[in-house]
């Protein structure tokens, strides 16, 4: 193993109990990331305990205010965090292995090969200095050590597949020629080009225009189905999560304070976060006069307040909340909610 | 594309102007111009004859005309001291400067960029502390005494280089160190800090998601990107060390434009400083207009623009 | 299901040493190099031990008194003429500071007001402004320097104005900038609906936010200044002698340099190198300081 390792503890953590052979994908537990400040002072937990699995194959979509850790998270999954982060507990169990004790030269075979991961904008994702055959041949040479003229040829196909027209002289071309849907295509195809198990997408559809955005999430699942993707869905909309996603998991400072399957939680939510949140879409059937929006604001990750993050701003809250911080607790059908309204009906202890 | 070319041409073009005005303005601001433009110890006729040349009892604009006139032929008048034009001995000695500018450039990229680098990619630590400390230092340290204390370490002590002088490839080593070592600081401060944006931009991000290794990343991805303004730095740099050679030449004797200012102003030789003073304005302009347009060729993203 | 958590820190990348604390604390020794320079320059007639225009010929090139041949008498030895360096170090200090800070603050004065008609008013004021800082700025600044020294002839006076000539537009430059993106600010487009005048706007609502960035630009030119005038002093177009200044103590001492005198060209340049550096840090110092926009988290 890697000597970058400092264990505090004696024994080693134990492996998942699933069976082998359906075990998760990908199984996070109890993973934190902290940000600490140069002169050491301030700490901003932007994960914080988080547990969460996918199932190969399956959609996951991850849903919260911006700052409520989602980015984080997904940059944490793949090791590609600033310095000034560090994580700071848990494992992360990607089909057998602990993501978060290898070493970095460990994981650069990990990143874009095992699991990719698509940016938010695609303007910025790629090098304006480079064509995009350059950029969308390059993981190929990394990671399989395909020759140019090979790799290239590689790239024109993986164009075609994303639906790029004329992808032969799409290849030569410099990002800033093409499209915004175009170019996230692109970097969506850099995604699938060394075929990983598992793709995180963060808010990949969030720049994108109103009508682009319905023809990139169908390519997403089309591509998801050839592939046999596993796919993370970043986003803070819950259409989205409602079209793509067979799991949920709903982020608040930095934790998950709900997960499970997607259509049982928007049936029933078990946290009055999430609840709020489906509150406030707008529906042109129900007969509200006034758009519902949460009131207050997301808490200060470095100063976060003693008992449950939402207490200040949830309708429900009592004095337990305010005091105590919830732990996540098991539902029935797999599901889990970290708040006491919970615990009272949960069946399990904590996780 | 063409149109941006014309546009900062007429904005180049613009600046010339601007630049012949307030030279001429600040000429006759003291009064009587004649007593710059003539020999020291002239007569009463070659005053007279010097009023006659320039025109200086006709009305401003006319003489800003024959002014400009004489610039546009390349007449920068002549050198008391010299006896020939003053464009024939700028020209002469420009080789010189471009030989020393050009060596000093070297040193400065090959120092300062690598160090900007390094400094970049382990920011907060120990060779980016030494970093900051050279930068400090090359920028608080005055050429001239850079240069000075060299030949007191070389020459005098320990007998190594020649202390002035051209000719031999040793002459032009400390010279071009004296000059290069502010300008190195300068380019590995801007290598450093453009790599650092570069670093934190969302395509290395990318880079680094792709799992390509780090030497990748940082060669191919960021180096490239990074290394764009400090190109264009240096290359107006170059020519600003033609021009701020000056005490460096005078210290080493060096043959170029920088002394050749020294001997205008030691000798009282007007035309000398002033034609000096106008192509060193030109050049810079000239080498900003061209930047501009090599930029413009070799970005991509701005060559496509209409 | 319990899972053992042991609390693994695995960095990414090592982390930073407070770098960060370090660079924020208060720049002690170049406040105190500066401070005692100015001490220097105004109490030089009580502090130097020797008249520094008038030298013994009989005493020339006494080397500093810890080398053979030196003496307390002359602690940091003599010139070519006789004259006590250590007096001439310490009066030189007057020319650099009073040069260096007038200039600065002229220059300072001369491109703020001017950044801020630019960037407030626009239109043609600032056309004409900005074309005239653009074209200045092309000219390099040692010899656009010399160039004007060269007409006026050289006094102590005249190199300020000089200076100030030739620096002004580096503040006007940044200054508009700043009014620029001030002039879209909530306050200003208030006074602006108030009915303020422009004079008013610009003169209780703009100049004291962009105060700071000429304060901090002047910290940061004081440095380049003074190495200017150094030039200036060296190439002889600079303060005129008998006055002593360090830029002209390097130039007399280039006499002696080729037999090793090295006192008369390496303690003035000494003290200019530390004038500079010290410039230098505070006005990085104070850049950290004043800027919001770097103070770390």
């Amino acid at each position: 193993m890697s000597n970058s390792i400092h264990s505090s503890a004696s024994s080693e953590p134990r492996q998942p109990l699933a069976a082998a052979a359906n075990r998760p994908l990908l199984e996070i537990h109890n993973l934190s990331t902290h940000y600490v400040s140069a002169q050491g002072t301030r700490v901003v937990r932007a994960v914080d305990d988080v547990s969460l699995r996918i199932n190969a194959g399956e959609t996951l979509g991850i849903v919260g205010e911006s700052g409520s850790g989602k980015s984080t998270l997904a940059l944490t999954i793949l090791r590609v965090l600033p310095m000034a982060a560090q994580i700071a507990g848990g494992q992360m169990w990607f089909e057998g292995e602990d993501l978060v004790r290898k070493s970095d030269a460990e994981m650069r075979h990990v990143r874009g090969k095992r699991i990719a991961m698509i940016l938010q904008d695609p303007m910025a994702s790629l090098n304006p200095l480079f064509t995009i055959g350059d950029q969308v041949a390059e993981p190929i040479r990394v990671h399989e050590g395909t020759g140019r003229a090979k790799a290239w040829q590689r790239a024109k196909d993986l164009l075609k597949s994303v639906r790029i027209p004329s992808p032969e002289t799409r290849v030569t071309q410099y990002p800033h020629e093409m499209s915004g849907g175009m170019r996230q295509r692109i970097v969506g195809a850099i995604g699938i080009s060394c075929e990983p198990r598992l793709l995180i997408a963060d808010e990949p559809t969030t720049s994108l225009d109103l009508t682009i955005q319905a023809q990139y999430l169908s390519l997403l699942r089309d591509l998801q189905r050839e592939h046999g993707l596993a796919l993370i869905f970043i986003t803070h909309n819950l259409g989205i999560v409602a079209r793509m996603c067979d799991q949920l998991a709903v982020m608040y400072a930095g934790r998950v304070v709900e997960s499970g399957p997607v259509s049982r939680i928007f049936n029933g939510p078990a946290h009055p976060y999430t609840e709020a949140l489906l509150n406030s879409i707008p529906r042109m059937s129900d007969g509200r006069q006034r758009l519902t929006a949460i009131e207050g604001q997301p808490p200060d990750l470095s100063a976060m307040p003693h008992g449950c993050a939402f207490a200040p701003r949830c309708p429900a809250a009592f004095d337990r909340c305010h005091k105590e911080a919830p732990p996540e607790f098991n539902l029935a059908d797999g599901r889990t909610a970290r708040c006491w309204l919970a615990g009272v009906s949960a069946r399990g202890a904590a996780a | 594309m063409r149109q941006f070319i014309a546009r900062r041409l007429g904005y180049s073009l613009l600046s010339l102007l601007l630049l012949s005005l307030t030279i001429f303005f600040f000429v006759r601001v003291t009064g009587d111009p004649a007593t710059l433009l003539v020999e020291p110890g002239a007569s009463e006729e070659d005053i007279a004859a010097i009023h006659q040349q320039f025109g200086l009892d006709r009305p401003l604009w006319v003489q800003y005309g024959l002014f400009m006139l004489n610039l546009v032929r390349g007449d920068f008048g002549q050198s008391f001291y010299y006896q020939t034009p003053v464009l024939e001995l700028y020209m002469n000695r420009l080789p010189n400067s471009l030989l020393l500018a050009s060596v000093a450039m070297a040193f400065s990229l090959l120092v300062g960029i690598p160090t900007g680098i390094l400094a970049a990619v382990r920011v907060g630590r120990f060779w980016d502390s030494a970093g900051k400390l050279f930068a400090l230092l090359g920028l608080s340290l005055p050429s001239f005494f850079v240069g000075l204390v060299m030949i007191l370490l070389f020459s005098v002590y320990l007998g190594w280089l020649p202390s002035s002088g051209s000719g031999t490839p040793l002459h032009l080593i400390m010279p071009a160190f004296a000059l290069g070592w502010y300008f190195a600081a300068s380019h590995m401060r801007l290598t450093r800090s453009s790599m650092l944006e570069v670093l934190g931009s969302e395509y290395v991000k990318l880079a680094r998601l792709k799992g390509l290794p780090q030497a990748l990343v940082i060669g191919k991805h960021a180096f490239k990107n990074a290394l764009i303004p400090v190109l264009t730095l240096a290359g107006i740099n170059l020519v600003l060390m033609i021009n701020v050679a000056v005490v460096v030449e005078t210290v080493f004797a060096w043959p170029g434009i920088g002394r050749l200012l020294y001997e205008g102003i030691s000798f009282r030789d007007f035309p000398v400083v002033q034609g000096i003073v106008i192509m060193g304005g030109t050049m810079i302009v000239a080498v900003n207009l061209l930047v501009d347009v090599v930029y413009a060729v070799i970005d991509p993203r701005i060559r496509l623009e209409k | 299901m319990s899972i053992s958590t042991e609390t693994i820190i695995l960095p990414s990348h090592a982390p930073p040493r407070a770098t960060a604390a370090r660079r924020s604390d208060f720049p002690l020794l170049p406040v105190i190099i500066l401070g005692s320079i100015a001490f220097m320059a105004v109490f030089a007639d009580f502090l130097a031990p020797h008249n520094p225009e008038v030298g013994a010929l009989t005493a020339r090139f006494h080397p500093p008194f810890w080398q053979d041949g030196g003496s307390t008498d002359h602690l940091l030895g003599t010139d070519q003429l006789g004259r006590d360096v250590l007096s001439r170090l310490i009066f030189g200090a007057r020319v650099s500071m009073v040069v260096g800070f007038t200039a600065v603050i002229f220059a300072g004065v001369i491109g703020t007001v001017l950044g801020i008609l630019a960037g407030y008013i626009g239109g043609w004021v600032d056309q004409v402004i900005m074309r005239i800082t653009d074209a200045w700025l092309a000219l390099p600044a040692l010899t656009f320097a010399i160039f004007l020294a060269a007409i006026v002839g050289p006094s102590m006076w005249n190199i300020v104005i000089i200076l100030g000539l030739v620096y002004w537009t580096r503040y006007a430059r940044v200054v508009r900038g700043e009014v620029l993106s001030l002039k879209e600010r909530e306050f200003v487009r208030l006074a602006v609906v108030a009915g303020c005048s422009k004079l008013t706007i610009m003169r209780r609502h703009i100049l004291p936010n962009v105060v700071n960035s000429a304060i901090v630009l002047a910290t940061l030119m004081l440095g380049v200044v003074i190495v200017t005038e150094a030039s200036l002093s060296f190439l002889g177009v600079g303060v005129p002698p008998p006055q002593p200044a360090w830029g002209l103590m390097l130039s007399d001492g280039k006499q002696g340099l080729m037999v090793g005198y090295w006192w008369l060209t390496v303690l003035p340049g000494c003290c200019i190198m530390l004038m500079v550096l010290s410039a230098n840090l505070l006005g990085d110092w104070l850049r950290v300081k004043l800027d919001p926009q770097l103070r770390q988290l």
